[in-house]
């Protein structure tokens, strides 16, 4: 028999003024296996945590179930205090109350006591079964690998060098810096990217640490945290890096206009970056038109690309910088152009004479070439008629799309991407740079269209985070990993092919084939317990017998009310 | 409207429709008290025998929530789970067993609302229903 103590949080009002806590704590006694069941203020408050052990120590107890918020958020606190008591960190349960509960049937308050009483029966039906469970540890390579030589892979090799890390970066074009390359100012400072980049490169060269492959190419990833093996294409010639984590930095790309506003038909009609080279190379047109969101946030790319409002203020700045007569227009459907630096400079060129037009998708400007040059005919919003703007450069500001390689880096690594084809990260505010797989870190406009500043500070994120399981040397793996029963277990491999991790093989031990998982690589999905039809394949702290007591517990309570 | 109150189990995996549902809550977005939440990591891993039990126990109505095509955290489980479940509610409506009783859908850690929305309608179109004839039976 467990010993299961129940104890259900008030979250101050926030549960509280909805259910009524003491009826499901006193509901809580009645379970099977419940020894004692309590509630308290704050579960999670130093005397919350303190009453819990205290109870855990005087009632001997070996399973705890807290009725609270999230486990999402909370459920690594409870289970650190139930290990100080003594109790497995595995034979704690979490039930959640408030945000499943209280908060979403705040007027009906005698429902949502049945509700929670019915998930604290689920909860303590799921706990009895509870197993204590063991972590895995797995030694760590102390080498890491950066995808994509650009200006926040380049960051996160360089803070990584400099914490004495083996750094490995894999660079598909045979120069280094990426779209920064080709941009010879960066706004809203007005930096020259050359010293950002060459700053960067020299930290490269200058250290043993640093290992800069060019025109390289990653074609295959195997391992897991701790224990990848990279393998790169240079120039025909495979090179395996074994290593410890994996830095995607692969970055974005400017979008090529599909012949949209005279792009490719009518001449000066370019996009930010072809400007960007011409301004490097000196040149300073007289008259430009800009018009932003060139095939963005419209439908099937509804998106903000982010930098390209700030690259065309900057751009009008140095052009208006070395020719004060010249004329510029921004033509735009919102400036977002947000922080301090950057409105500084949106006002300056307002300031300076930038003509700035509003237009609507409904209106879009039309640009064409006639005997006197290349027009832009644009409807005025407050004059509410059309307008000719004459022009020699027409710059379509068009957003940062995903490379067309992201798929396929995607897939060697099996992490995902978003419907624009940007990686997505394992939470956007708990875990940033991080992929939802251990060991595998993000940063750089791979994630979304960023600012260099942005993509600066990603790497450097990026590289502390790497840096953790490197600098530890080994790797803890939570217990919730499959684990296959050799008995019932007939080999048919239906796991073996539903398994995205590749983590189970068909092994033969004293003439039995069964299916085993390999503990590291298993990422705890559970996929391959659905796939096998013999139960024999158990996914540690949701097995089927737990599931299926949750399942029944609440058949019983179900049943015993009229529906 | 019905009286009836309808008991109704959902599957959510942690990293998308669990965490939308949360994100619901946060919303204080309210919605009908009769669904249950089983938290499973991944919709993939939701067993087609326990849809199954539920529902032969007289469970009204099963929902599964995973993250969109194209974003599950485990890359390709939920591409399981959608060809999957249709399968099941074949099998419910050969044995007699009315499939709508039988839900799949997707609800990212964003979709709050879509949260709200699909637990309402829900719980409408059981109702609309009725009572699992299952319940009075006793296997």
């Amino acid at each position: 028999m467990a010993r299961i103590g129940v104890f259900i949080c008030h979250c101050g009002h926030n549960i509280a003024s909805t259910v009524n806590v003491e009826e499901v704590a006193e509901f809580a006694k009645t379970l099977p296996e419940v020894v004692v069941a309590d509630h308290n203020l704050y579960s999670c408050s130093e005397e919350g945590l303190g009453s819990i052990k205290k109870s855990i120590e005087k009632n001997k107890l070996d399973r705890v179930v807290v009725a609270a918020c999230t486990p999402r958020t909370h459920e690594p606190l409870f289970r650190k205090t139930v290990e100080l008591a003594g109790i497995n960190k595995y034979q704690f349960e979490f039930v959640n109350i408030r945000e499943h509960v209280s908060w979403i049937h705040t007027k009906e308050p005698k429902s949502a006591t049945e509700k929670a009483k019915k998930l604290v029966a689920m909860g303590v039906a799921k706990a009895a079964l509870l197993e204590p469970q063991k972590e895995g540890e797995s030694n760590v390579i102390p080498t890491a690998v950066v995808i994509g030589g650009g200006i926040a892979g380049l960051t996160a090799a360089a803070s990584l060098v400099a914490q004495n890390i083996d750094t490995h970066l894999i660079e598909a074009e045979s120069r280094l810096g990426g779209n920064l390359a080709d941009i010879e100012v960066v706004g809203p400072e007005f930096r020259r990217s050359e010293e950002l980049l060459d700053m960067l490169t020299k930290e490269l060269k200058a250290s043993p640490k640093a290992h800069v492959h060019m025109s390289s190419k990653v074609t295959d990833v195997k391992g897991f945290v701790g224990n990848f093996e990279v393998t790169i294409d240079k120039a025909g010639k495979t090179e395996k890096i074994p290593a410890g984590a994996i830095i995607v930095a692969t970055g974005a790309k400017e979008w090529t206009p599909d012949g949209e506003y005279g792009y490719g038909t009518v001449p000066g009609a370019i996009t930010q970056l072809d400007l960007e080279k011409r301004l490097a190379k000196g040149e300073r047109p007289k008259r430009v038109v800009f018009i932003q969101c060139v095939g963005s946030r419209q439908p099937g790319r509804e998106y903000c690309s982010r930098v390209c409002c700030n690259a065309s203020l900057k751009n009008a700045l140095r052009i208006l910088e070395s020719s004060p007569d010249a004329t510029v227009s921004i033509l735009h459907r919102d400036i977002m152009s947000s922080g301090t630096v950057s409105e500084h400079i949106y006002r300056l060129a307002s300031e300076k004479g930038v003509r700035f037009m509003r237009y609507g998708l409904d209106r879009p400007a039309k640009v064409s070439r006639t005997q006197n040059g290349t027009v832009v005919k644009v409807f005025d919003e407050t004059l509410d008629e059309d307008i000719d703007l004459d022009t020699d450069l027409v710059v379509l500001a068009t957003p940062m799309v995903a490379r067309e390689d992201s798929r396929d880096v995607g897939k060697l690594l099996k992490v995902p991407l978003d419907k624009f084809g940007f990686f997505l990260e394992a939470h956007v505010k708990l875990r940033p740079v991080e992929f939802a797989t251990d060991g595998i870190f993000l940063c750089g406009a791979a994630r979304w269209p960023g600012s260099v500043n942005e993509c600066i500070s990603q790497g450097m994120a990026a590289a502390a985070k790497a840096a953790i399981p490197i600098r530890r040397g080994k790797v803890v793996i939570e217990a919730i990993t499959a684990q296959s029963d050799i008995d019932k277990c007939a080999a048919c491999g239906n796991c073996v092919i539903a398994c995205p991790y590749e983590a189970i093989e068909i092994v033969a031990s004293e003439g039995k084939r069964y299916a085993k998982v390999n503990e590291t690589q298993c990422k705890g999905c559970g996929t391959c317990v659905a796939a096998c039809p013999n139960d024999a394949m158990q996914q540690r702290g949701f097995t089927t017998r737990q599931l299926g007591a949750m399942i029944d517990a609440l058949v019983k309570s179900a049943m015993e009310e009229t529906p | 409207m019905t009286d009836f109150r309808p008991t109704i189990l959902a599957f959510c995996c942690n990293w998308c429709s669990y965490a939308g549902a949360d994100l619901a809550g946060v919303s204080r977005l309210q919605m009908p008290p009769n669904v249950h939440v089983i938290r499973v990591m991944c919709s993939a891993s939701v067993k087609p025998e326990y849809v199954l039990k539920a529902l032969s126990q007289g469970i009204d109505g099963v929902l599964v929530l995973g993250c969109h095509i194209g974003d599950c955290h485990y890359m390709t489980g939920n591409h399981r789970t959608a060809k999957r479940m249709p399968l099941v509610q074949k099998v419910l409506k050969e044995t007699g067993i009315d499939e709508k009783r039988m839900k799949l859908d997707w609800v990212s850690a964003a979709e709050g609302e879509k949260f709200q929305k699909v637990i309402t309608d829900f719980v409408q179109d059981i109702q609309k229903l009725g009572p699992n004839p299952l319940r009075e039976v006793k296997f």
